[in-house]
């Protein structure tokens, strides 16, 4: 595995057309990758903008930095930014676009014009978003329950549910270009079981957003309508029943918790292959495990919906399916942490990411017992509890996954290296501000805080100032990288294709690729993570 | 630490307190999961960083052992989580049965929220604001409904919680332990001030009580008061005692098992009280003619629950015991 002499292609690209129609009427799944990219981290950014306030309002007792109003209105945005325009398009929409057609030998995806067309449609769900949010912002709480939202809110209700109405339409059709792409693009000899773990990640992913989306779709037109027009959905007053939108909203957003952390575990299978050098343990299991938590999780929405009223046994069945999801995810964990012994384990800074991932979503995934359990969760629905809980597998598990996969590629995607030692600060300071911000509230939900409290009793505070706290810390973790990563665009050091001496055929490519990907089209002959056989090639 | 700090953390409980009967079987669940919890986190946290020291890289060109997996660990690790997921699922699914279903002998208290109070009405006619006096050791009944958008009542000392819907009724049942004031929160978010939608819950000694009780109920018992409107809204020129009215008669029917035109048969419930008052052609008793006129608007929440506990009033016949 030598490194080799490491030089910028000649041409790639970022250097085929420079102007920025070039850009913004782009086919290359690469570039709109980028396009993404730009625009989740915007969202992400406004969206943990609204975090910060919260966790000012939250650092005393009394509702006294900004008005309740102002308060429900920071939780709703924060939430539907994070959610809809941050965590589900997250790893699909930038590192799955970049990756899913060179992972398997392809030129592009399936359907590129499709691809730029997912990309406009989520940029006018997320505009409309935003103008819901200049417009004085909504206070339905990010999962719209009615009769509040089709009555009550006397918020942008409309706009913000058409902006995530319109968005999920880009969801859908990315997750159509990849079934299609990973079905029909294969380069020869990329058999189904030869694919990299992170594809069947994204299969699993594609599968959820084009079978759930539509639901969603559905519901949020079904509320704009009774908004609008009075029909009787969801208003008992009209003859509706408040709760089937519970069962209908559930049924797509439960699954798009796996949209979101689907991916983030096969970015981590790709990290702990890479530096251990070692093949994935039970590639088959992993893999089948992404598929079985898919279906799976189609059948479990009624576990949000435990004290809603819903009888005895539909939420002991629901019970009992949750705890199924459970096996498929400890399964996964059970077999990354096996990969790792008599690995070559190498500790830079995307292996952080991946064992920061571990430890945070095996806290996440165990909460989920708590909540799983009907018994108990009757106490701690509702509160700080699951607050923390989804947190863990929201940031601890998607977005310590991708940042790992952002630190992995990034050489690859632009030809540059970043500031090791910073990225390993960051790292550490976000895994700390993290726990320091989420641990406090398992406790703090325990004792019985309700969750989208504006105020609450003095008893709670101590652990309120932690939790602020953490997330000071945390938002510098999140600011570090920003600048160092922008830094080595200009400025950081030439990767060449292998920097990390990872198999997988994007590393077989130049960094960053040429427009086509690969200069002559890859035959593969190996399996993944083959680090016995495979020679990588220095070119 | 100086002074202050210790101040600061002086009035800072890490755990709630326990005052109702499931509280104990709440907690004894939760302390397991929390050891199963922690076994599992210390084991994967544990060979993560022993791996990752143990084979750290040594050599920039070293690559890791060659195998693949083994068919024996992963059954173990899926079969052995998939018993510890059984043991849990019956443990939460016995606590809930319990929490469910509560005792034939219940304290009935009917609960109606709005935004943002909670109301609560006493059988003998007392009404409380976002204050709620229980006896302690007496199993508690609550009957709740709600005015406008989904509440939730939440009492974290009695590890007790449950949504609180407009158009039905959704019943809890608690038994206090412990005198004492506990918190009452709203834990369903249902708009500008959800946050001050709190209360307490005053549990007293069973004397204190009854004194609190004889205390004040000037317009007398609910069911007196649903009587009155009984008559105001003239329900009693259909629906009387006789059985020659148009309407069937209520006496003796609360609890009892009646069959509808279609053919259906039903049991007579605070739910099907309210229905039949608020929507009365949805489910008419075999035998009558779908003539009653709907009460929708006419009648609050508070006002229906009055007229139920009325109805429930009327037993001709000792009360059936259900079981």
């Amino acid at each position: 595995m030598s490194t080799g002499t490491v030089f910028m292609p000649p041409r790639h690209y970022l250097n085929d057309g420079y102007g920025i129609r070039s850009w913004l009427l782009t086919r290359d799944h690469k570039r709109i990758a980028l396009l993404y990219l730009a625009a989740v981290t915007l969202f992400f950014f406004v969206g943990g903008a609204f975090a910060v306030l919260i966790r000012l309002e939250l650092a005393t007792p009394a509702g006294d930095f900004v008005s309740d109003e102002t308060y429900n209105k920071l939780f709703t945005m924060h939430g539907v930014m994070m959610v809809f325009f941050f965590l589900i398009p997250s790893i699909p929409a930038t590192l799955g676009n970049f990756l899913v057609p060179i992972m398997i030998g392809a030129k592009d995806l399936a359907l590129p014009k499709l691809n730029l067309a997912s990309w406009y449609i989520y940029i006018l769900g997320g505009l409309f978003t935003l103008y819901a949010l200049i417009a004085g912002g909504v206070d339905t709480g990010w999962t719209f329950y009615t009769p509040f939202s089709t009555v009550s809110s006397t918020t942008n209700v409309i706009p913000t549910a058409l902006g995530i109405f319109i968005t999920g339409f880009s969801s859908i059709l990315t997750g159509l270009n990849f079934i299609v792409t990973i079905h029909r693009m294969r380069a020869p000899g990329m058999t189904w079981f030869r694919m990299p773990l992170f594809l069947w990640s994204m299969y699993a992913t594609s599968l959820i957003m084009v079978l759930g989306t539509p639901v969603l779709a559905i519901t949020i037109l079904l509320v704009a309508v009774e908004r609008l027009f009075h029909f009787g959905f969801f208003d008992p007053r009209l003859g509706g029943d408040p709760v089937l939108f519970q069962h209908l909203f559930w049924f797509y957003s439960h699954p798009a918790v796996y949209i979101m952390v689907l991916p983030s575990m096969g970015v981590v299978s790709e990290l702990v292959a890479a530096f251990c050098r070692k093949q994935v343990f039970g590639y088959g299991f992993v893999a089948f495990a992404s598929v079985a938590i898919a279906v799976l999780g189609f059948l479990v929405w009624g576990h949000h919906m435990f004290v809603a009223g819903q009888s005895v046994y539909s939420a002991l069945i629901f019970s009992a399916l949750s705890f199924l999801v459970a096996i498929p995810s400890a399964v996964k964990v059970f077999n990354w942490t096996a990969t790792m012994y008599r690995g070559s384990v190498s500790w830079q800074t995307p292996m952080l990411y991946a064992i920061g991932f571990i430890g945070l979503f095996t806290i996440g995934g165990l909460t989920g017992l708590f909540l799983a359990s009907v018994g108990l969760d009757v106490h701690v629905t509702d509160t700080y509890f699951i607050i923390a809980h989804f947190h863990y597998i929201m940031v601890g598990g998607t977005l310590m996954g991708y940042l790992g996969g952002l630190h992995y590629w990034w050489p690859k995607i632009s030809g540059r290296l970043y500031n090791e030692f910073l990225a390993k600060l960051s790292a550490g300071i976000i895994f700390l501000g993290f726990n320091l911000t989420f641990f406090p509230q398992f406790i703090l939900g325990y004792l019985g805080m309700p969750r989208r409290y504006h105020a609450y009793p003095p008893e709670f505070q101590v652990l309120n100032v932690l939790s602020s706290a953490g997330a000071s810390i945390l938002g510098v973790g999140y600011l570090i990288p920003m600048l160092y990563l922008m830094w080595s665009l200009r400025y950081g050091k030439l990767a060449g294709s292998n920097p990390w001496g990872a198999v997988g055929l994007e590393w077989t490519t130049t960094s960053p690729p040429p427009t086509e990907n690969f200069a002559e089209s890859p035959v593969v002959t190996w399996d993944a993570y083959d680090y016995q056989t495979t020679v990588t090639v220095e070119s | 630490m100086d002074e202050a700090d210790a101040d600061m953390w002086k009035g800072t409980p890490l755990f709630p307190d326990s005052a109702s009967t499931m509280a104990g079987r709440v907690d004894a669940l939760y302390f397991f999961l929390i050891v199963v919890s922690a076994f599992f986190s210390v084991l994967i946290a544990g060979l993560i960083v022993f791996y990752a020291v143990k084979y750290r890289r040594r050599s920039p060109d070293s690559v890791g052992a060659s195998f693949h997996g083994g068919m024996a660990l992963e059954l173990t690790w899926t079969v052995i989580p998939f018993f510890i997921t059984i043991v849990i699922f019956v443990w939460g699914a016995s606590v809930f049965f319990a929490m469910s279903r509560p005792p034939d002998e219940t304290l009935n208290i009917y609960v109606v929220g709005k935004q943002w109070m909670w109301k609560f009405q006493h059988l003998d006619g007392q009404r409380e604001i976002n204050e709620l006096h229980v006896p302690v050791g007496r199993p508690v009944k609550l009957i709740m409904t709600s005015e406008d958008v989904i509440h939730d009542v939440f009492v974290p000392a009695f590890r007790m919680k449950a949504d609180v819907l407009p158009g039905r009724y959704t019943n809890i049942w608690f038994q206090p332990t412990k005198p004492g004031r506990y918190h009452l929160f709203c834990a369903e978010y249902c708009g500008t001030r959800h946050s001050g939608m709190v209360g307490e819950v005053v549990v007293m000694d069973p004397s204190e009580y009854q004194t609190w009780l004889s205390g004040g109920a000037p317009e007398g018992s609910l069911a007196s008061a649903g009587a009155r409107l009984f008559q105001d809204l003239a329900c009693n020129t259909c629906h009387r005692p006789d059985a020659q009215g148009r309407g069937p008669v209520l006496e003796g029917l609360f609890g009892k098992t009646a069959t509808l035109q279609s053919g259906e048969t039903i049991t007579v419930d605070e739910a099907y009280v309210r229905e039949s008052i608020l929507n009365p052609s949805a489910r008419v008793t075999a035998g009558f003619q779908p003539i009653m006129p709907t009460f929708q608007g006419l009648v609050t929440e508070e006002q229906l629950l009055e007229l139920v506990e009325y109805v429930k009033s009327l037993q001709s016949l000792p009360p059936v015991q259900t079981r």
